[in-house]
C-alpha cells in the first residue's frame, strides 16, 4: 500500500530576488538545501504503478531515487540517477517537467506533483560538490571506432553510452566549445556553463576524444569519416540550428537578430562581458522579442540583463498557447517583461543609419482550430500599432542546417530537410549512419534529444557487434 | 591549436602567415575561408584561405590589422599557436575549366582574389589581373598574382607605382582595348566593388564579388551575415561569400558592417593602451 499523503504543495524553491537578478547573469533558481530536499522527497507516496517513470523519456527510477533522498542517502540517489541519465544536473534544471515526469505524478491529480526536477538537480549538484563521479561500468575496449557529429545533448548521451560499451568514440563539433544548445543557447542564469563543462569533463574521462572546430560537411564529409578516417558507424546529432526570419520589410536593419545570434553572442561569446571579451552585442534600451517559446523567454531575459529598460515579448496567440515553460514565463514577468499577446510584426522601420527604431505590429484574433488543434491567429484589419525599439530578436522557430544534407546526397531527408531516421533506433537509410535529436524531430527538448542518443547508442552497439561477427 | 610556422610583412599592417592545419589544407578550394579565434576572450573572425600546401598540411592567411582582433593576430610570432581554426567554410568559387576571367583586387582584397585567380589558371583558364591601392607601399601579392595573371596591371591613387588612377580605370582601359572576359571577379572595399559593378552592368558582363559580412559561427546557424541578393535573403557564410555583384544590395551591407563601430573603437583603444604599457 502506498504511503499517506502529507504536504500538498511543492516545497518552494529559493530564487534570487527579481529586482536583483534582472541585472545579473547569476542563476535565478538557487536550489534546495539538504533539509528542503528531504522535506520534498518525503511527499512521494510511492504509488504502486509509478506513472512518473513513464513520463520520463530516459526512464529514471524516480520513486527509487526520491526514496533515497528522503532517507538522506544522497550518494545512493546519485547512483540511481546516473544509471539512466548522463546529464542530471542539466535535466533537473531545464526539463519541462510539467509536461513529463511531473505531469504523470499521481499526487498531481489532486495536489501539486512531487518536484522531481528540483530533487534531481539537488542530487546532481550534491554529487558535483563532493566530486562524486559516476563510475558506471565500462566494458573492455572493443576496438571499434564510432564518430559522433554534433555535441548537443543527443551527441553527448550517445557518446557516453558508446564509450561505456567499450567503443572508441570521437566527437566532432563545429563550434569551438562542445555542448550544443546547452552551451550557446540556454543562458547562464538558467543553466550555468560550468555545469555543462563539468558534464563534458566526465565524458572526456570516459575516453571520448572531442574535436572542436570540425565542421562536418566541410572539414570532413560523412563519407570521409568512413573512408578516410576509418569510422565504422556514426551518429548525427547536429540539432536544428537554422534561424527563420519572417519576410517583412526592414528585416536586415542593424539591431535585428535571430535568437541564435543574440544568444550565441551573449552565452558562447560572453558579449555581456564586453570589452573584457571581444565580441560585441547591441545593448538595446528598448528590446522586443518575437515568439513565445523557451528561446524567446531566454532572449528577452537576456535583454534585461544587458540593460534593457523596456522589454516586450510579442506573441501572436494567447497566453494559453505559449509553448514556453510556465515557470519561465512567470520568471520573465516578475523581472518586468511586458508580454504583448495576440500581435505579430508586419514591418520594421529604421533611422538614417539603418538602425531599427520601430516595430510595427498588427493585432490578431484567434480563429478556427488548425490541424494541430491550436486556434490559428488571424490579423485584424487596420489594427496596426508601433513599438519604439532599438533591438528586435526573432525567436520564431528553427530549421535544419543544410551543410550535411547538401554534401551527403545518399542520406534521405524529409521535406523540411530533417534526416529520416527510425525513432526507436536512429537507423537512417545510409548504412552505418544513425541520427537523433532535433536534426530528426525538429526543435524539441533536451531530454528527448538525450533519449534519441541513448536509443541510437544501443542500436549502434548491436550494429558493431554484427559487423564484428561478419568479420570473424 | 594551430602553430604559426612563418610570418612575413607584406605591407604596413598587412601580414602573411603560414599555419599548420592539415585537414583544412587538404580540403580547401579557392574562395573558401576559415574562422579563427586567438584567445579564450577572443571573437570569431573570418579570414580567407589565401593559399594552401596540402602535402605540407599548411594554409596561408593574409591579415590586415584593422581592429583589435586582427592587430593582436598580427603581433603573434612563429611558434605561437592560434587557439581555434575552423574550416574550410563557404562555397568554393565556381570555376569553369578554360574560362577567361579578370581578377581585380583592391587593398587586402588581393589576398582574396589571388586564390581564385590561381584556381582558374590551374583549371586551364586565362587570367587577367588588376591590383589597386592608394599608394605603392600598400600593393600586395603582385608577384604571386603576376605568376598566374597575364597581363597583371597595377593602379595607385597617387601614381607611385603602376598607372595613376583607380582599378575601374584599368578595367575600362582593358575593355576598350579589346579584352573580353567571361567573368570579372572583384574583391576589395565595398565602394570599389560597387564601382566595378557599375562599369560592367551596362555591358552585361558577369561580375562576382566576395562579401565580408560580419560573422559569428560561419556555419549558417546565426543569420548575422545575412545580405540581400536580388531581393532574397542569403547567408554569406554558407551561400557565399561570392555573389553576383549586380544583384547585391551594397548599401544594406555597408550599414550592417557599421553595426558595432563604437564598440570596435573602444575595444581597439583599450587594447592599444594595454599593448603600449
Ligand atoms: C534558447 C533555447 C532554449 C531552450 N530551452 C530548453 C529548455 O528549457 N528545456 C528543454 O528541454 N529544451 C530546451 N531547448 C531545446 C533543446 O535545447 C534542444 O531540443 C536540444 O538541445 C537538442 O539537442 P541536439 O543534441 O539534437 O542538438 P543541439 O543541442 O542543437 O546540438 C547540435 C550541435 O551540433 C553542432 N553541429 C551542427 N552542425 C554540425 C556539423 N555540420 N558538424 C559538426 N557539428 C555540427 C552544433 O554546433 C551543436 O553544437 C531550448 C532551445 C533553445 C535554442
Ligand atoms: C568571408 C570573409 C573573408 C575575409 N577575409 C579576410 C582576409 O583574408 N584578410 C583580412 O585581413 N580580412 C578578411 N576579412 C575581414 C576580417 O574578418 C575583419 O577585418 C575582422 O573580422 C576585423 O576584426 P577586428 O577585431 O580586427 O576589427 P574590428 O574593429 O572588430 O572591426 C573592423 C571592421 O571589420 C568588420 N568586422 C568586425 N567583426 C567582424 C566579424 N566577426 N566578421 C567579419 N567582419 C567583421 C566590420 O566591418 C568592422 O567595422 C574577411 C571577412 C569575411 C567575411
Ligand atoms: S530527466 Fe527530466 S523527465 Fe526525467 S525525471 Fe528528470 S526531470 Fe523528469
Ligand atoms: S507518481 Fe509521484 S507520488 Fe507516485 S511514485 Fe512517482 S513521484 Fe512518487
Ligand atoms: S555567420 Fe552565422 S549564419 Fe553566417
Amino acid at each position: 500500500m502506498a504511503k499517506k499523503i502529507g504536504q500538498k504543495t511543492k516545497t518552494p524553491m529559493p530564487t534570487e530576488d527579481a529586482a536583483v537578478r534582472r541585472h545579473t547573469f547569476g542563476e535565478v533558481a538557487l536550489g534546495y538545501s539538504a533539509e528542503l530536499a528531504i522535506q520534498e522527497a518525503a511527499r512521494c507516496i510511492e504509488c504502486k504503478n509509478m506513472p512518473c517513470i513513464a513520463g520520463c523519456p530516459v526512464e529514471i527510477d524516480i520513486p527509487g531515487f526520491v526514496r533515497q533522498v528522503a532517507a538522506g542517502d544522497f550518494d545512493g540517489a546519485y547512483h540511481t540517477l546516473s544509471l539512466k541519465n548522463v546529464l542530471p544536473a542539466v535535466c533537473g534544471r531545464v526539463c519541462p517537467q510539467e509536461d513529463q515526469c511531473e505531469q504523470k505524478c499521481t499526487l498531481g491529480v489532486r495536489f501539486e506533483p512531487v518536484a522531481i526536477g528540483r530533487l534531481e538537480r539537488f542530487v546532481a549538484d550534491y554529487a558535483a560538490a563532493k566530486s562524486i563521479t559516476n563510475g558506471a561500468g565500462v566494458r573492455p575496449p572493443t576496438g571499434r571506432k564510432v564518430a559522433i557529429v554534433g555535441s548537443g545533448p543527443a551527441g553527448l548521451t550517445a557518446a557516453a553510452d558508446l564509450a561505456k560499451l567499450g567503443h572508441s568514440v570521437t566527437m566532432f563539433e563545429a563550434l569551438h566549445k562542445p555542448g550544443g544548445v546547452l552551451m550557446y543557447g540556454i543562458p547562464e542564469f538558467r543553466l550555468p556553463k560550468s555545469i555543462v563543462e563539468r558534464e563534458i569533463d566526465s565524458l572526456k574521462r570516459l575516453g571520448v576524444d572531442i574535436r572542436t572546430n570540425h565542421v562536418i560537411g566541410r572539414t570532413f564529409t560523412i563519407d570521409d569519416l568512413f573512408n578516410e578516417l576509418g569510422f565504422e558507424a556514426l551518429f548525427i546529432g547536429t540539432g536544428a540550428g537554422l534561424p527563420h526570419f519572417p519576410k517583412i520589410p526592414g528585416i536586415n536593419l542593424v539591431g535585428i537578430y535571430s535568437a541564435n545570434e543574440y544568444l550565441t553572442r551573449s552565452n558562447l561569446m560572453k558579449a555581456y562581458r564586453f570589452p573584457e571579451h571581444d565580441t560585441p552585442i547591441v545593448r538595446g534600451k528598448s528590446v522586443a522579442v518575437i515568439g513565445g517559446g523557451n528561446t524567446a523567454m531566454d532572449s528577452i531575459r537576456t535583454a534585461l540583463r544587458l540593460g534593457a529598460e523596456h522589454a516586450y515579448l510579442v506573441y501572436r496567440r494567447s497566453r494559453d498557447e505559449m509553448p514556453a515553460r510556465a515557470e519561465e514565463v512567470e520568471h520573465a514577468q516578475e523581472e518586468g517583461v511586458d508580454i504583448v499577446l495576440l500581435a505579430a510584426p508586419v514591418a520594421l522601420l529604421g533611422d538614417d543609419r539603418s538602425r531599427v527604431r520601430t516595430l510595427r505590429c498588427v493585432r490578431m484574433q484567434l480563429g478556427e482550430p488548425d490541424q494541430s488543434g491550436r486556434r490559428s491567429p488571424v490579423p485584424i484589419d487596420g489594427s496596426e500599432f508601433d513599438l519604439d525599439v532599438d533591438t528586435v530578436v526573432f525567436a520564431v522557430g528553427q530549421g535544419a542546417n543544410p551543410l550535411i544534407r547538401s554534401t551527403t546526397p545518399d542520406l534521405p531527408t524529409n521535406k523540411w530537410g530533417y534526416i529520416v531516421a527510425d525513432p526507436d533506433t536512429g537507423v537512417t537509410q545510409k548504412p552505418g549512419v544513425f541520427a537523433g535529436g532535433d536534426i530528426v524531430t525538429g526543435g524539441a527538448t533536451v531530454i528527448s534529444a538525450m533519449g534519441a542518443g541513448r536509443r541510437a547508442a544501443r542500436a549502434i552497439d548491436s550494429y558493431l557487434t554484427l559487423i564484428a561477427k561478419e568479420q570473424s | 591549436m594551430h602553430t604559426i610556422l612563418s610570418k612575413e610583412t607584406l605591407a604596413p599592417d598587412v601580414v602573411r602567415f603560414w599555419i599548420d592545419a592539415p585537414p583544412i589544407a587538404r580540403k580547401r578550394r579557392p574562395g573558401q575561408f576559415v574562422i579563427i579565434r586567438i584567445s579564450e576572450q577572443g571573437e570569431r573572425i573570418p579570414l580567407t584561405i589565401a593559399d594552401a600546401d596540402p602535402a605540407a598540411g599548411t594554409i596561408s592567411l593574409v591579415v590586415q590589422g584593422v581592429g583589435k582582433s586582427t592587430k593582436a593576430l598580427n603581433r603573434m610570432m612563429p611558434g605561437e599557436q592560434i587557439l581555434d581554426v575552423a574550416g574550410p567554410l563557404g562555397q568554393p568559387t565556381h570555376i569553369v575549366p578554360g574560362m577567361s576571367i579578370c581578377c581585380i583586387g583592391g587593398g587586402i582584397g588581393t589576398a582574396v582574389v589571388y586564390p581564385i585567380a590561381a584556381g582558374v589558371k590551374a583549371a586551364g583558364g586565362t587570367v587577367t589581373g588588376i591590383i589597386g591601392a592608394r599608394t605603392s607601399d600598400l600593393i600586395i601579392l603582385s608577384k604571386e598574382l603576376s605568376a598566374v595573371a597575364d597581363p597583371c596591371l597595377i593602379t595607385t591613387d597617387d601614381g607611385s607605382v603602376g598607372r595613376k588612377g583607380l582599378v575601374t580605370d584599368a578595367l575600362k582601359h582593358l575593355l576598350d582595348t579589346g579584352f573580353a572576359f567571361d567573368e570579372v571577379v572583384a574583391v576589395g572595399p565595398l565602394p570599389m566593388m560597387r564601382a566595378v559593378c557599375d562599369v560592367t552592368r551596362p555591358l552585361g558582363l558577369k561580375t562576382v564579388v566576395s562579401l565580408n559580412a560580419i560573422m559569428v559561427d560561419g556555419t549558417g546557424m546565426c543569420g548575422g551575415c545575412r545580405v540581400s541578393v536580388n531581393g532574397e535573403q542569403k547567408f554569406v557564410c554558407v551561400d557565399g561569400p561570392e555573389f553576383d555583384g549586380h544583384q547585391v544590395d551594397f548599401g544594406e551591407l555597408a550599414a550592417r558592417l557599421r553595426a558595432y563601430r563604437d564598440d570596435e573603437a573602444l575595444a581597439l583603444e583599450q587594447y592599444q593602451q594595454r599593448a603600449s604599457v
